[in-house]
């Protein structure tokens, strides 16, 4: 395939950035979106010229470092992350645009590199659960309804990359904080914590400058890993209940 | 040097308990006097990291990752094995250490592997309190599967994300220290360099991967939880970034490492799919629960599968070779991964093998489809054959799945005492950065479980019991030593900025990955390897004066980043070709073809044999020291190893 990349470069986070147009040739149906990139980057190291920093890890779709904003939607046209989009998504003579994720909670480090660790100051906040290693009951002292288990994995396999931000409208990032809030409101393990959980992690979430949720839906439409919008309106629900009744804040 | 495990004396299953009496304590409101550094955040690192801040230390951790969550502990699929016997069918702490030092093919410590098979049961009690969603049975109660050289269901999972869902509690558990004030994180950022000082790891040098500012920090004691160097080959299942640096670095300043020969090949991987491939993707092994394995009966069966004249589905019952349940009737498609890996080479070799390059297998799951549904299967692997549609275009329901082995773990890593120890005092090494509890195989769902282990509940003691015998006083960070380091650090950054060669660095990764691959895969040969010690000398010697690394140190610069890296490869591999000729027989991952059994199983020499090897840096160009630690099996009868 020859395939025509419109990149985002930008050198560091104070300077400005712009679109480069790279033409690729050579591009087979079978590589990965960031093989192509791989290719593209031995090119222009091949030419002297400073390759397009992106972040990825694992390129097996769980880590959630990678993210590249392609043709106007997070991870691309597939609802999975970038690394296991394939290039037999596209056609030969594309033109592919590739942005790095664009919200001011998320500042670009150096073309498609973000800064995300926004996220890890929302779970900080308070997306654990208060205990200490050893001193705890046996794990099977207190059963969990399969269902309720099984409600709390699938809000739990966030994996954090900020697609959900990347793609509303307002940069809200009610999706990421929604996961983890539900998860541990799910499961009696998290029930001490709850009120004060859902207090202090959506605090930290409007301290971050994440935008609100008008409830277009964008986030789940996109995320890869699928999870629910049923987890804002349980976020929601955690939220008013903990400020009606809780004295934690 | 005489290597000194300090196993302590007595019943085997009285050691850990005695070892725990027999430690030092620091006194609580002394704990927050002492700073400790953690490199890297997966289940050995953020473990440890958020215990140890839990007990009153000052935790520095360090990752080179965005964020602690990404470390590629997340990737691990399939779970996490504890002998709590939930199930009723037999399991024990001694059945779990039993198994754990067979499937290690009798290369691994007792000790060790005792303690690892006591703690286990702590861990899932731990992680389910921190509200770690493992997959439960209607009732309300823990499901367990079975795994790979087991015939008891003791492993616990989330779906095929027990690796993720484990890890992001024990990244709460860190995050909730973050928050405490007991632990600064330091993401985005690579360890350079550890610091001695009298002998004593007293710090380390980083590198900002940001802003490339080399900085150094101190501490009373530094723990290396970097994972395995499973990349040295290019083509793993680890994740890009997985690298040696760190414990390499700290083998130079003195830190022995052990077995690097020891490699795992993972049976069941997405086979290659051509040469722009930058990394393998693993197919959980629980998979092989319900799936089979098999191949064409015949060559020719096998050459119109490739032509595309026939498909798998076309053939029939009598055509096919199960070949993993004709030869191990009694553990079938559940042998250890050695053996699985090993007979699909055979099979291919044969000229058997499925896909167009003829190195993949079948792994089918019609029978089990047909047995419980589509449903149950999808409950069971729905993700992973999600995974396996998206990177083939192939749909695993239908048509079976082509798979292939893979470089996976290494069971290698930095010697450590029962303290895990290295032999640098204050040095720690824990989780895959070790070697010492998985011998020369490691058993599925056996990883999780030692990176768990050594961050909860061995550190918070044996540490103790060093920083006890340290002097509270800060460690000053203006002491020459630190200097001196940093100074060496961005020389040698600058020297590879300086050889604005004409090759890149994945030029030279996929060529030393190529040649490890060859000789030092899942067969090796004396000629093989000598062949390729001389091959991998002349590659550093054309990347050190032929590398091309653009742009400068004082910015993001991920081609400075892997040049680091694939420098430190390059000399790794030829410790682990050394390793691998020293050891004249066969054993678990470690395959010598001269050295086998009439039905081509490995052929362990535990006369010669029964020892760890550890190598000791002799410095530039040098060849390393070999030295021994013998393994001492008191209770546990070492046998061929036999999974018919």
């Amino acid at each position: 395939m020859k395939l025509t990349l419109k990149i985002w470069r930008q050198k560091n986070s104070a300077e400005k950035g712009g679109f480069v147009s790279y033409p690729i040739d050579g591009i087979s149906k079978d590589m990965s979106f960031l093989e192509m990139m791989d290719v593209l980057n031995e090119e222009l190291t091949e030419k002297g010229e400073d390759p397009v920093h992106f972040d990825h890890d694992c390129r097996e779709g769980i880590c959630g470092m990678c993210s590249l904003y392609i043709n106007g939607k997070p991870h691309g046209p597939q609802q999975t992350t970038t690394c296991q989009l394939h290039m037999r998504s596209f056609s030969d003579g594309d033109t592919i645009t590739i942005e790095p994720w664009r919200a001011k909670s998320f500042p670009v480090l150096k073309d498609l590199v973000v800064d995300r660790s926004a996220f890890d100051r929302i779970i900080q906040a308070g997306g654990y659960v208060s205990v200490n290693t050893g001193g705890v009951p046996d794990a099977n002292e207190i059963p969990i309804p399969k269902k309720i288990a099984d409600e709390a994995f699938d809000a739990a396999t966030c994996i954090g990359c900020g697609a959900c931000v990347a793609a509303c409208k307002n940069a809200s990032a009610m999706l990421f904080t929604s996961a983890k809030i539900s998860q541990l409101a799910m499961l009696p393990q998290g029930q001490v914590e709850r009120k004060e959980r859902a207090e202090k992690m959506i605090a930290q979430m409007d301290a971050e400058g994440f935008g609100a949720c008008t409830n277009t839906g964008a986030c789940a439409a996109e995320c890869p890993k699928g999870i629910s919008l049923t987890n804002i309106a349980r976020m929601n629900r955690e939220f008013f209940s903990a400020v009606v009744s809780s004295d934690n804040l | 040097m005489i290597l000194d495990s300090k196993i302590p004396a007595g019943p085997l299953a009285e050691k850990w308990t005695k070892h725990k009496f027999n430690s030092k304590l620091v006194n609580p409101a002394n704990k927050r006097k002492y700073d400790v550094i953690v490199v890297g955040t997966g289940l050995a690192g953020a473990s440890a990291a958020a215990s140890l801040a839990e007990l009153g230390y000052n935790v520095k951790a360090f990752c080179f990752q965005d964020s602690p969550r990404r470390a590629h502990s997340i990737a691990a699929q399939g779970g996490i094995n504890a002998a709590k016997n939930y199930q009723n069918d037999g399991d024990s702490i001694f059945r779990l250490f039993y198994d754990t030092v067979k499937g290690g093919d009798y290369r691994a410590r007792e000790a060790n592997v005792y303690r690892l098979a006591e703690v286990s049961v702590n861990i899932i009690d731990q992680c389910v309190a921190q509200g770690v969603p493992f997959a439960r049975e209607y009732g309300g109660l823990l499901a367990n599967r079975s795994f790979g050289g087991a015939q008891v269901s003791r492993t616990f999972y989330a779906r095929g994300q027990t690796g993720q869902q484990l890890l992001l509690g024990a990244y709460s558990a860190l995050s909730r220290q973050v928050a405490n004030g007991k632990v600064k994180l330091y993401p985005r950022t690579e360890m350079m360099d550890v610091v001695l000082i009298d002998g004593h790891a007293r710090g380390i040098v980083t590198r900002n991967l940001i802003t490339g500012a080399v900085e150094t920090h101190a501490a009373h004691a530094v723990l290396l939880c970097t994972g395995g160097y499973g990349n040295v080959f290019f083509l793993s299942t680890n994740a890009m970034g997985s690298n040696v640096t760190a414990a390499w670095r700290a083998h130079k300043r003195g830190a022995y490492f052990a077995n690097p020969c020891y490699t795992q090949i993972h049976p069941t991987c997405i086979p290659v799919s051509g040469d722009h491939q930058s990394k393998l993707t693993l197919m959980s092994e629980s998979l092989r629960n319900d799936g089979r394995v098999w191949v064409p009966a015949t060559v020719e069966m096998a050459e119109k599968l490739r032509k595309g004249q026939i498909k798998a589905n076309d053939i029939p019952e009598n055509e096919r070779d199960y070949y993993l349940e004709r030869k191990y009737p009694s553990f079938g498609n559940l042998v250890p991964r050695d053996v699985a890996s090993r007979n699909a080479k055979y099979v291919c070799d044969e000229g058997r093998g499925v896909n167009e390059t003829g190195e993949a297998v079948y792994l089918d799951f019609r029978d089990a489809i047909k047995r419980d549904g589509e449903d149950v299967i999808r409950a069971k692997y729905g993700n992973l054959f999600d995974m396996y549609q998206q990177i083939t275009g192939e749909n695993p329901y239908q048509v079976p799945m082509m798979i292939y082995p893979a470089v996976h773990y290494t069971m290698g890593g930095l010697w450590v005492d029962y303290n895990l120890m290295t032999t640098v005092p204050g040095l720690y090494a824990l989780g895959e950065a070790n070697f010492s509890d998985h011998g020369a195989n490691r058993l599925g769902a056996s990883a999780l479980m030692q990176g768990l282990a050594d961050g909860y509940f061995v550190i918070p003691y044996t540490l103790g019991d060093y920083l006890a015998q340290t002097p509270p006083k800060k460690v000053d960070e203006s002491h020459p030593e630190f200097e001196k380091v940093k100074t060496e650090v961005k020389e040698r950054i600058q020297k590879l900025l300086n050889i604005k060669g004409s090759k890149s660095v994945d030029y030279f990764h996929k060529k030393l990955g190529k040649i490890m691959w060859n000789e030092c895969g899942m067969a090796r040969t004396a000629e093989g390897l000598t062949k390729a010690k001389a091959e991998i000398k002349s590659l550093r010697a054309e990347f050190w004066k032929d590398v091309k690394v653009l742009g400068e140190n004082e910015e993001l610069n991920q081609s400075l980043e892997k040049a680091h890296r694939v420098a430190d490869f390059l000399e790794l591999g030829e410790l682990m070709i050394d390793d691998a000729l020293n050891r004249n027989e066969s054993c678990g991952g470690h395959f010598r073809e001269e050295y086998q059994t009439p039905e081509g199983e490995a052929l362990r020499d535990d006369e010669n044999f029964a020892y760890v090897a550890a190598w000791k840096y002799m410095g530039e160009g040098q060849e390393e020291e070999l030295n021994k630690e013998p393994l001492v099996f008191e209770n546990v009868k070492l046998t061929q190893r036999s999974y018919k």
